[in-house]
């Protein structure tokens, strides 16, 4: 067994793992962060893509060794103050999801590309998703909904000084 | 796209789905989500032969290893009285072949489980399965359809000489025979449906608990249907009163078909809850979705089809070989016949038509139901042959469809092959496609671009579909073991807010939201004081779950039924209270008033609180507020429309880019549109993806040749474009909604669109088909082999 420390989410956390341990099984089993999702087992599917400082990771091929010392967010990280991310309030409201499953991980890689690249063309989304399967939505509203995000976040970058106009967390159904 | 603020009418309006704010935080329920206190983790031992006798399991070595709880073979459950798996549609002369949980004497396909090992941990497990000692006295296998049922081939099961599992037959004969003797023009091809495996994101999961002290059972599962798991399991395989299980399957991450089945691995899981007297948890890994998820499709056809010297369609011939797989999954013998064979009219008038299926045992996967289960493999194959016809009549393939159509005022329409269409109005959704096509244009600019060396081609597929498999007597006389109805129970609570029980499953469909929506209407409540429940059959009425595009059609029917029970027994509580007749009372808006006089009501949640505090309620009218439904259709509904892909191919590589896609569908009357849109969109993608990328094959030994994600090419978000989707409207008469099925529309029309487009991109050369997947290497070679393509 092999002490590691990690920050996950924002708070700090110390195990002792078998050396082997998956990072999305210590996720899942020992945080019981169960929003990071298994789809492949081989690096395909993306349901597993986490943060590892700050560069996303399927986390189904990294160990959880690995990530001692590091910080790691996962999809329960990303809405801030009951606030909804941005990408999270775009795949609702433009229907990027279907079934929720891969949803965690095509949220945790498109952050990764507004971050890159905060104005992306249609192609440039698909190529960035390219690691990331869903079997429902045949992609056409998740592209969307990564359009709207960023379309989201340049507003709110550029009204910084403003209050931020996120959505609420916490709106209703509708 | 979705509406914010509150719409009129719920019905119709794109409102955002109320399933979404957990599943994209992170806080759904998936099974593998679920732990539970003393939980213990299973593997299983499977086979790496297609085809094998067990000559013995040593588990020794692996009983030895860390964290071994338990080990248990084929003989451990067959001496406890573990059963096979039923088979849950019986035709006439199917030869039934047994299918334990856990393989006694031989193995049949690769991936067949032969044992399983429980540990404290998932790793551990794996570790001990991969110390059990299998030894195998290997047999020839035989994994083609049409090679099983040749003298010779290896035999599979002593049941079922010949491989053969059934041989069935639709139409007249006769009359189709007639019909090619006197034909201007006949077409003929052979087609081959590729099998396809349905790659659910979510691998299949259970978890079962056994309580010792009430002798009750809890399975979650990820069931497309949980009632239909709960009393295949107890009834027949495992032995237990179907009263003591329940069966839970929360959120479910795709299903596509797949997840309709009853399979060995919950019913292991649940009977050894209670040997090892722990929960048990199983998750399949990614590499056991390939080799043991149902898979879909696997024909042969040799078709023709007779035209007339005027270019209509005067007979279709049709004899296809249907690969089964190893053993019967849970509706298999269907899937080839009645939902496949009974399409083959489609949206054209065929006076004649002669359908024979041989149903085919082989040493692979079990196939079943996948997205659209025999109606893409019918919609393929009749609409190459139609466009195989358009090509030797030298027809604009958009104008014989038109030709061919069943005119608008023939509805009812009754098909040569059982079927009886509701409604149908096709010309409009065909126009429609086209201009959204601008086609006349296209047709130039393929011309013209021919002429620089660039060959683009335009496809179309004019389908029709079947949904919400109907009625249970009909079914029953074909074989079904089931019914085909839907349940439905609505509980108004005190407050008057409702909660509606729903016998309907949803796996990404957002019953929740859609449900709620029509629940809300038609109670004139708001939106938000009603609560969707589905997916445990300790809480909702026996339901049938979903698959077939009918939880709008059968279980929201089934919704409007038990709120009309609500509403009548609220009206004679209303009328009691305001002294007025019965008949004179109106139920509309969230209130109950007397005709004429709208200003004597009473609110929907006076009356509900009146029911329950029983005070003042017509004499012999019992208190509370709640209503069952049991809702059987009297006929499928039959959605249509007209889909067509743009298509350049590439000539010196064989690629094949897709650069359009318009889908004009007609699911009659819609209650969100964007969760229809959003249906269409993941099934177009799957059907360009059996045009043009995926096949499960397997080698001359039967080894899968895709097993993983690495090896079988799924759709990616880089490899599709965009799609235009647009509807038509024409109400379906048999439900009280005017509604059809969207769920299957996009997978049904898009693989014949996609391939019609590759042909006609391919027609320069002299190529009129080839077999999918339309692969760069496929495309070549074609093109190779034709002398003006070289």
């Amino acid at each position: 067994m092999t002490r590691i420390t990690v920050t996950v989410n924002g708070s700090r956390q110390h195990h002792e793992v078998e050396p082997r341990l998956l990072l999305v099984h210590y996720l899942r089993e020992q945080l019981g962060l169960t929003g990071t999702h298994v789809g492949c087992d081989t690096s395909q599917c993306g349901a597993c893509t986490v943060h590892l400082n700050g560069q996303a990771v399927k986390s189904c091929t990294v160990l959880a060794v690995q990530a001692d010392g590091a910080e790691v967010t996962t999809i329960e990280g990303m809405a801030k103050d009951g606030q909804f991310h941005p990408l999270q309030t775009a795949f609702w409201e433009q229907h990027g999801l279907q079934c929720g499953f891969c949803t965690p991980g095509m949220i945790m890689s498109a952050a990764e590309l507004l971050k890159q690249n905060p104005d992306p063309s249609e192609e440039q989304i698909r190529t960035h998703l390219e690691g990331n399967l869903c079997r429902c939505t045949g992609y056409h509203n998740i592209v969307k909904a990564v359009r709207s995000a960023a379309g989201a976040m340049s507003v709110s970058a550029s009204q910084a000084t403003l209050p931020q106009a996120r959505s609420r967390a916490t709106a209703g159904a509708r | 796209m979705a509406t914010t603020t509150t719409p009129e009418r719920l019905f119709g309006a794109s409102i955002k789905r109320r399933e979404d704010p957990r599943l994209i935080t992170g806080k759904g329920n998936f099974t593998d989500d679920l732990k539970l206190a003393g939980q213990t983790f299973a593997s299983f031992v499977r086979s790496p032969h297609a085809h094998a006798k067990i000559k013995g399991i040593d588990i020794r070595k692996a009983a030895a290893m860390p964290g071994v709880v338990a080990i248990y073979t084929g003989k451990d459950l067959t001496t406890a009285g573990v059963k096979s798996l039923p088979c849950g549609w019986l035709l006439p002369d199917l030869k039934l072949v047994p299918h334990l949980p856990l393989a006694t004497d031989a193995v049949r396909h690769v991936g067949d489980q032969v044992a399983v090992v429980i540990a404290e941990t998932a790793y551990q497990a794996k570790d001990a399965a991969e110390a059990v000692k299998v030894t195998y006295e290997v047999m020839p296998a035989v994994t083609n359809g049409e090679q099983a049922l040749k003298p010779g081939a290896p035999q599979l099961h002593a049941e079922a000489p010949g491989n053969k599992s059934f041989h069935f037959t639709i139409g007249d004969k006769a009359a189709t025979d007639a019909a090619f003797a006197s034909a201007a023009n006949v077409v003929k091809q052979r087609l081959i449906n590729q099998r396809l495996i349905a790659n659910a994101m979510e691998p299949r999961a259970s978890v079962a608990k056994y309580d010792a002290g009430t002798g009750d059972y809890t399975l979650w599962v990820t069931s497309q249907n949980p009632h239909v798991h709960r009393l295949l399991m107890a009834a027949f395989v495992l032995g237990i009163p179907e009263h003591k299980l329940r069966v839970i399957s929360q959120d479910v991450g795709g299903g596509f078909g797949s997840k309709i089945f009853v399979y060995p691995e919950e019913c292991v899981v649940t009977w050894a809850a209670k040997a090892v007297n722990r929960p048990v948890k199983w998750t399949a890994e990614r590499r056991e979705s390939f080799l043991t998820d149902a898979q879909g499709r696997d024909h042969i056809s040799d078709a023709e089809m007779a035209f007339d010297a005027n270019g209509k369609i005067i007979g279709l011939r049709v004899h296809t070989v249907a690969n089964l797989g190893a053993y019967l999954s849970t509706f298999a013998p269907l899937i080839p016949t009645f939902l496949y064979a009974t399409l083959l009219s489609g949206c054209y008038t065929i006076p004649a038509i002669w359908c024979e299926v041989d149903g085919v045992y082989s040493n692979t996967t079990p196939v079943d139901a996948y997205r659209g289960a025999g109606r893409p493999e019918a919609t393929y194959l009749l609409e190459r042959m139609v466009d195989l016809g358009a090509r030797a009549l030298n027809t604009d393939p958009a104008e014989l469809r038109r030709k061919n159509f069943i005119p608008a005022n023939a509805f009812p329409y009754q098909t040569p092959v059982a079927f009886q269409y509701d409604s149908g109005n096709y010309g409009p959704a065909l126009d429609k496609a086209l201009q959204m096509v601008n086609y006349k244009q296209l047709r130039a600019e393929q011309e013209r671009l021919r002429k620089e060396g660039k060959y683009i081609g335009i496809g179309l597929a004019t389908y029709i579909e079947a949904c919400g498999p109907a009625p249970s007597q009909v079914a029953g006389a074909l074989g079904a073991q089931a019914g085909l109805w839907e349940s439905a129970h609505v509980r108004v609570h005190p407050t008057g807010k409702v909660t509606v029980f729903t016998g309907s499953h949803s796996h990404g469909q957002g019953h929740e939201t859609t449900f709620a929506q029509l629940a809300a209407d038609e109670l004139g409540l708001p939106y938000e004081d009603v609560e969707i429940v589905h997916g445990d059959t300790g809480q909702v009425p026996f339901g049938m779950g979903s698959y077939g595009s009918r939880s709008l059609a059968v279980g929201g029917s089934a919704i409007h039924s038990g709120i009309q029970k609500i509403k009548e027994k609220g009206r004679k509580i209303a009328a009691h209270l305001l002294e007025a007749a019965e008949e004179d009372i109106v139920a509309e808006g969230g209130k109950f008033f007397v005709k004429g006089s709208p200003s004597r009501s009473k609110a929907f949640a006076e009356i509900a609180l009146m029911a329950y505090l029983a005070h003042n309620l017509p004499k012999g009218l019992e208190p509370g507020l709640e209503a069952t439904s049991f809702y059987d259709p009297t006929n499928f509904v039959f959605p249509f429309g007209t889909h067509i892909a743009v298509v350049e191919v590439d000539k010196a590589s064989g690629i094949v880019t897709l650069t359009k896609y318009v889908a004009v569908d007609d699911v009659g009357n819609v209650v969100n549109p964007m969760i229809v849109d959003g249906m269409v969109h993941g099934g177009i993608a799957q059907g360009v993806a059996q045009a043009l990328w995926e096949g499960a094959s397997y080698d001359n030994t039967g080894q899968p040749l895709a097993a993983s994600m690495m090896d079988y090419t799924l759709p990616k978000a880089d490899m599709l474009p965009s799609y235009d989707t647009a509807r038509t409207v024409t109400p379906s008469p048999v439900n009280p909604m005017g509604v059809k099925g969207a769920g299957e529309t996009g997978t049904i029309a898009s693989t014949a669109a996609v391939a019609n487009a590759v042909m006609d991109a391919l027609a320069p050369f002299g190529v009129t088909h080839i077999d999918l997947p339309l692969t760069p290497a496929t495309i070549w070679k074609a093109l190779q082999g034709s002398p003006k393509g070289r």
